[in-house]
Parts: C-alpha cells; sequence; structure tokens
C-alpha cells in the first residue's frame, strides 16, 4: 500500500492497481475534492486491420524515462492548480488487455484534475522515451509515432515534434 | 574527447550496440551524427538525414546544436512511442 511517500513516477514491468493509487493520492491532501485518472490499456489490433497483436515489447530509456516524466510533471503543477501526481507506465512484455499506463491527478475541483490528465498523456505520448515493438502472425513490427499524437500536445501551446525529420528541443 | 553513444529501438537493432564508448573529434550533437553516418553500414542506413530520428543529451531531449563535452552521455533513437 503506497504510503505519503509514493513516488510520483513509476517504470516497473509489474500490473499496477488504479484504488490503490488513487487512495494514496487522496491520503495525501484532505483538500482533494477530485482526482481523474487515465489508464491506457493494450489492444490487439490497430486501425483497419484485424486483431493480430498477440504480444508487445516495451523499451525505455532508463534513467532519462523517469528524468522526463518528472519535468512534465512539474510543468503540468506550473500550468494546473493540482495537488497530487501520479504516473506509471509498464515495460516489458506486455499483452492485450493489459494495463500499460496509469497518469492520476488529483485537485480542488474536476476541471484542473480532467486538464492536467489530458496534458500529461499528450506530453508522455511524444516527449517520454518509450518504444512499443509489436508481434503479429507475419513479425515483430515496431510501432510508428503519429503526427495525430504531436497535434495533441500542439494544442496546449507546445511546439515539440516527436515526427518531424528534425529532432527539436 | 570521449562521450557514451546509447541506441534504442529500432535503430538499436540495426546497429546491432546499446551503448558504446567513443573518441570523437565532433563538438556538436549534429557533427557526432555525421561522424557516425560516415562509418557506412548500419550507421549510415539508421542515421541517415531524411530520417526521424530523436536526440538526447544527458538524457534531456535535445537538438543537433547542442556542444559536446568531455564524458557526455548521447542517445539517439527513433519517434517515441509509448503510452
Amino acid at each position: 500500500m503506497p504510503t505519503r511517500n509514493t513516488p510520483r513516477v513509476s517504470i516497473q514491468s509489474t500490473d499496477f492497481d488504479l484504488s490503490t493509487e488513487v487512495a494514496a493520492l487522496r491520503a495525501q491532501d484532505p483538500r482533494v475534492g477530485a482526482v481523474c485518472s487515465f489508464i491506457g490499456t493494450v489492444r490487439d489490433r490497430t486501425a483497419g486491420e484485424p486483431g493480430q497483436i498477440s504480444s508487445m515489447e516495451l523499451e525505455h530509456y532508463p534513467g532519462m524515462t523517469e528524468k522526463s516524466i518528472e519535468a512534465m510533471i512539474d510543468a503540468a503543477r506550473q500550468r494546473f492548480d493540482i495537488y497530487g501526481v501520479r504516473v506509471i507506465h509498464r515495460v516489458g512484455l506486455l499483452r492485450p488487455l493489459d494495463q500499460i499506463v496509469l497518469v492520476a491527478v488529483s485537485s480542488a475541483h474536476r476541471g484542473e484534475s480532467f486538464q492536467a490528465c489530458e496534458f500529461l498523456m499528450d506530453y508522455l505520448k511524444t516527449q517520454a522515451p518509450f518504444w512499443k515493438k509489436e508481434q503479429t502472425p507475419t513479425g515483430a513490427r515496431w510501432v510508428d509515432a503519429r503526427v495525430s499524437d504531436d497535434a495533441a500536445l500542439a494544442k496546449w501551446g507546445i511546439a515539440l515534434e516527436n515526427t518531424s525529420f528534425n529532432a527539436q528541443d | 574527447m570521449n562521450v557514451t553513444v546509447k541506441y534504442f529501438a529500432s535503430i538499436r537493432e540495426a546497429i546491432g550496440l546499446a551503448s558504446e564508448q567513443r573518441d570523437t573529434q565532433a563538438t556538436t550533437l549534429g557533427a557526432l551524427r555525421e561522424e557516425l553516418i560516415a562509418m557506412g553500414g548500419a550507421y549510415a542506413d539508421s542515421l541517415a538525414r531524411g530520417k526521424a530520428v530523436r536526440l538526447a543529451f544527458n538524457k534531456v531531449m535535445c537538438d543537433e546544436t547542442v556542444v559536446l563535452i568531455e564524458g557526455a552521455e548521447v542517445a539517439f533513437f527513433p519517434p517515441v512511442t509509448g503510452g
């Protein structure tokens, strides 16, 4: 059971429990009036294809992953009036139906939590160093980054392109 | 100067290395990329201009203008696909 000392960011191969994480966020501050959470799960298909993905391998850049997500949380705290943040991202071998990512945010009122949760996911999708490799009947393939994810981050006024030919800071 | 160069995902697979120590003449990350491309083979293919390659300097995303320093950790990787 997480305590007040629960880290803000965890990169782990093991599963997580939403109720446990939300309870920890709420326990950290009695001013909390809203908790918003997002869970990403592994799908067995991509658009236009039948379900054929049997598993995926999640690779990351140890050290940089945690550092980059911590920086995103700092950016979210500057932008939104929020209290607690918890981010968990799984790595290693995952299968369809598995939970892969959790972002949970607490605040006094719902608006800030909803926005900060979406902001953090949009940021994470294009700026945290994770890579997915899918296993299909025709072999393994690296997942392509999506231009629409860059657009999602751009709507927050952050012009950092993941898919561009010219890497930016 | 000596730097650590890391590769991830499809670039790591193509080059066949996750990490290497390099003694480089390059002064910027862009020049280091050119130096690696000049080695030919999988380096040239996976880091070629026109390919979407992202860079990190000491575990922070950066662009190619960043100046190298002794002992730096540089990483080359494809666009990220987490979440």
